[in-house]
């Protein structure tokens, strides 16, 4: 079936099937940066936005995005790059794999939350699996970029 | 020191972290054929027949292989130097499956759900054979894991199969009876390990086609790229030249990339077909069907005297390498060559024990590669003796340990060491004299702290090699070629790091392709806590050699002598005449065209070294434990590292930390558990705990940096080392804590609260 989408400010027509998750369909049309790091809805590595809420889209069929308004890190690139910039002065990048999802996340955690504490922050990203870095590298990161001593 | 010692950037960190798209899968054709495996449900059995005439027929369906379409010739998916020392005992297909899990056949379609449903359209009739599930009663089982008779190893590893054992181990010095005979105080215990998952967030995957020139490239997430083309050059039965293994940006590997787990698949079907085809790894199939972390048991007997001098060791183990034989022998060997060293005031040492075969998901390598494992089982009775001598621990390590210049029997001398004062620094910094051994918080809840020490190698004495070639371009920067693979580790900015402070230049000068063996030097691959060391030493001899060719370009077209010239990285000045210069980008015009002067520039370097010297960690963990649930609280961990000169101070660190937390995790979440009938029933991430954000308090993370000699600028290893001190020195703070020896890993509230009750 057909949907109607906008992904990062553009409309586009996606051919989808009814059981297909919008991970490999967003893959499919060559938005690489969308990762799959599981199957049960645990890593985070395939987060996106949906009209701006990041969502997991390995979790999310893609029949139900029909008209919404879809954002990946393709999207936001400056802003990404902003954020991205802290996390390699950390060295907390290591392979990146995670890195897509996680960027996502933080990006959506900026808009929404103001004054947020350290537990705030470990909270709202706590979704977001890595397995090089450790976590407290990209937390260092993630304060730095927020502004949060 | 300009650039060595300095936290710079990793080269391709802003690509990897802004998700362009550079790993294997975002790279595939999109008409590649995609692969399935049908895969065993028994965990033990043979093949009585199998159909696959109906799935044949489904359209969309390219090729359906069975165990009757492939070689029958044995091969190990181990990443090893060849002779390879883990046994040539699988096929592709084998009318044997030995785990649930095993594959049984190959389906290639052309998209994943016809790949499925005619997965499903195959009929198997097995002979179910009673299984091999329990490791301790692996050796003389009724049943034989492997009782095929081409089974090959290259040389003797103990391997007696009819008996179930994989390889066997004696690593002996000393008469260890008589020591423990005249030692007045003895600890003995049995610890348990578990068999840990990789857990990288790219599982495994590849992709295949024929080239123009008709061979069978294989883009491949691996960190051997050079040993694949071998493996699957024999699993094939292919001439090694027909192959050519490309490695892109990779998602992680902790040694579950140093087994060829996926390449033959598409690789076969590639072949059969000659079409492209990819296979992409499950987070499912990645936990259940790949490698893991050998699970062991070890006996370990410390004898001391009253003053707690160590007079003897002996570690008596037993592996579980399941269903194959990927790096049987040579983990659990390292369980000994890489802790006993540690104790070099022991008169007599012994490591022995056998590795066996069982009917589970087979193991390799896994950071810390048996190390992990030996030092759980050492560290946790050292330990124990410091408690029954009324010792402090980090007083019986005092008197004990290894020390700079001295030596041990089991891998000779030392020339760099900081380990006693890596054990004083992390005192300081977790506050060892006040919170030692535990402090009452309230009716229920206790702190206390734990500590371990650790030692690993920097790469494979006498086996490792690398070589390193940096070419100058005709635009004046230079390329860096190495073999060795780029994980997320940085070791493309470590290398060039190295590379930019002998030709005395600045990092932007340079470009780290990606691996492929048709253009890279040869590299044995990243593992074994290699390429800072062996590629390292390899990238100074190539950055020298590169910079006396330089000169000599130089002189002849100054017309001055050598010895009258100054190298000055993006210049080459005449001494005293500062106004005679000539650039690189000057030669590099120069050797590009005219009058007969052309040449292409290039250094090379080879390092294959006879030590693999040790960096060292004193680690020391600080727990809340809950009295009435038994859960822990991990409240601090702090590690003091001693890799020698730290090439980057920040990505050291990340790579610490990360390694911390990965052994923290084995530590306290990653249990692995398989029911009777030998399913994992551990395999998603559902019920496989790595640790999440908020498992981790703090981490402290420092070094105490010796000079290595035959090191890179002073440099040794860190990648593996910092894995193995979490689950020792947590279990140590448990029973601080509570008076709670737990010998099995995970440590979890359950087996806290049971042990709680029994005193109760």
């Amino acid at each position: 079936m057909k949907i109607q989408v906008i992904v990062n400010h553009k409309k586009i027509q996606m051919e989808v099937a009814y059981d297909e998750f919008l991970v490999d369909v967003l893959r499919r049309y060559g938005f690489n940066s969308v990762k799959r790091g599981c199957d049960t809805g645990n890593c985070g590595l395939c987060t996106i936005w949906i009209e701006g809420k990041p969502t997991l889209s390995c979790s999310t069929l893609a029949v139900r995005v029909n008209n919404k308004n879809l954002t990946t890190i393709e999207g936001i690139g400056e802003e990404a790059k902003d954020f991205a910039a802290f996390m390699v002065a950390e060295g907390a990048e290591q392979c990146g794999f995670c890195s897509p999802g996680f960027v996502m996340t933080v990006l959506a955690m900026k808009r929404e939350l103001k004054n947020p504490t350290e537990e705030d922050i470990i909270h709202y990203l706590t979704g977001n699996l890595c397995r090089c870095t450790g976590y407290v590298g990209q937390l260092r990161a993630v304060k730095t970029y927020m502004g949060v001593a | 020191m300009k650039i060595i010692n300095q936290s710079i950037r990793k080269l391709d960190g802003m690509d990897v972290a802004t998700g362009k798209p550079l790993y294997t899968d975002d790279l595939v054709n999109a008409n590649a054929l995609v692969i399935k495996i049908l895969r065993s449900p028994h965990a033990f059995a043979k093949i009585k027949s199998i159909n696959i005439e109906k799935a044949e027929k489904l359209e969309g369906v390219e090729c359906i292989l069975t165990h009757k379409d492939v070689p029958n010739e044995r091969f190990t998916m181990a990443g090893q130097s060849y002779p390879e020392p883990s046994p040539y005992d699988r096929l592709i297909l084998d009318e044997y499956v030995r785990y649930v899990g095993d594959e049984v056949a190959i389906i290639a379609a052309i998209d994943e759900k016809t790949a499925i449903k005619a997965m499903k359209m195959i009929a198997v009739s097995y002979e179910v054979l009673e299984p091999v599930l329990n490791f301790e009663e692996a050796i003389g089982h009724t049943s034989i894991v492997h009782p095929e008779d081409n089974l090959q190893v290259n040389f003797d590893i103990g391997m007696k199969k009819e008996k179930n054992i994989t390889a066997t181990a004696l690593i002996e010095s000393g008469n260890v009876e008589k020591e423990l005979g005249k030692s007045p105080v003895i600890v003995e215990e049995t610890y348990y390990t578990q068999a840990q998952a990789h857990a990288m967030m790219e599982t495994q995957r590849a992709f295949t086609y024929m080239d123009s020139n008709g061979r069978l490239t294989i883009v491949s997430s691996t960190q051997i790229p050079f040993h694949v083309r071998r493996i699957v050059a024999r699993a094939l039965q292919v001439p090694k030249s027909k192959i050519r293994v490309v490695k892109p940006k990779i998602g992680g590997g902790f040694g579950g990339k140093q087994t060829a787990s996926v390449e033959v698949f598409p690789a076969i079907v590639t072949l059969k077909t000659g079409k492209p085809a990819k296979i992409i790894y499950d987070r499912k199939e990645s936990l259940n069907c790949t490698t893991s972390r050998h699970a062991m048991r070890i006996t370990v007997k410390i004898g001391a005297d009253h003053e707690g001098n160590i007079q003897a060791i002996d570690m008596k183990g037993l592996s579980d390498t399941g269903a194959y034989g990927e790096h049987a022998s040579t983990v659990f060997s390292v369980a000994g060559y890489k802790t006993l060293p540690l104790y070099n005031s022991a008169k007599a040492v012994r490591f022995s024990g056998n590795v066996v075969y069982t009917n589970k998901m087979p193991a390799g390598a896994l950071r810390g590669y048996g190390v992990t494992q030996g030092i759980f089982a050492l560290e946790s009775a050292a330990n124990q003796l410091a408690d029954k001598l009324n010792m402090d621990p980090t007083e019986l390590r005092a008197k004990n340990i290894i020390k700079e210049g001295e030596t041990n029997p089991i891998s000779g001398t030392l020339d760099s060491c900081t380990l006693d004062r890596c054990i004083e620094k992390g005192k300081q910094l977790i506050g060892w004299q006040e919170k030692y051994p535990r402090k009452i918080i309230s009716d229920t809840k206790v702190r206390s702290v734990g500590m371990a020490i650790t030692m690993q190698g920097s790469g494979i004495a006498a086996i490792d090699v690398a070589n390193v070639t940096i070419k100058l371009n005709d635009d004046g920067l230079y390329s860096l070629l190495i073999g060795a693979t780029e994980m997320g580790m940085g070791c493309d900015t470590v290398l060039t790091q190295m590379a930019a402070e002998i030709l005395e230049t600045t990092m932007d000068k340079f470009v780290v392709p990606g691996v492929d063996t048709d253009s890279s030097p040869y590299d044995t691959g990243s593992y074994a806590s290699s390429t800072t060391y062996v590629t390292g030493n390899a990238t100074i001899k190539a950055a020298e050699d590169l910079k006396l060719k330089l000169l000599k370009k130089a002189s002849e077209m100054l017309g001055i002598s050598l010895e009258k010239l100054d190298f000055q990285g993006d210049t080459i000045k005449v001494l005293n005449h500062e106004e005679k210069v000539v650039s690189l980008s000057q030669i590099a015009e120069y050797v590009s065209a005219g009058e007969g002067k052309q040449e292409q520039l290039m250094g090379t370097g080879t390092f294959g070294g006879d030590k693999s010297p040790p960096p060292f960690i004193a680690g020391f963990a600080e727990v809340e434990v809950d009295k009435e649930t038994g859960k822990i609280d991990l409240i601090d961990y702090v590690a003091v590292i001693d890799c020698g000169t730290v090439i980057n101070p920040k990505l050291a660190r990340i790579q610490a930390e990360g390694g911390l937390v990965q052994g923290i995790g084995m530590a306290m979440y990653e249990d692995v558990i398989y029911n009777q009938r030998g399913q994992m029933m551990t395999n998603t991430f559902m019920q496989y705990k790595i640790p999440c954000r908020k498992d981790i308090n703090k981490i402290t993370v420092d070094f105490e940096s010796s000079y290595e000699p035959s090191g890179p600028f002073g440099a040794k290893s860190i990648g593996e080392v910092v894995i193995n001190t979490p689950p020792p020195a947590i279990a140590h703070a448990v029973y601080n804590a509570v008076g709670v020896h737990v010998r099995s890993l995970p440590i979890t509230p359950e087996k806290v609260l049971k042990g709680i009750w029994k005193f109760q």
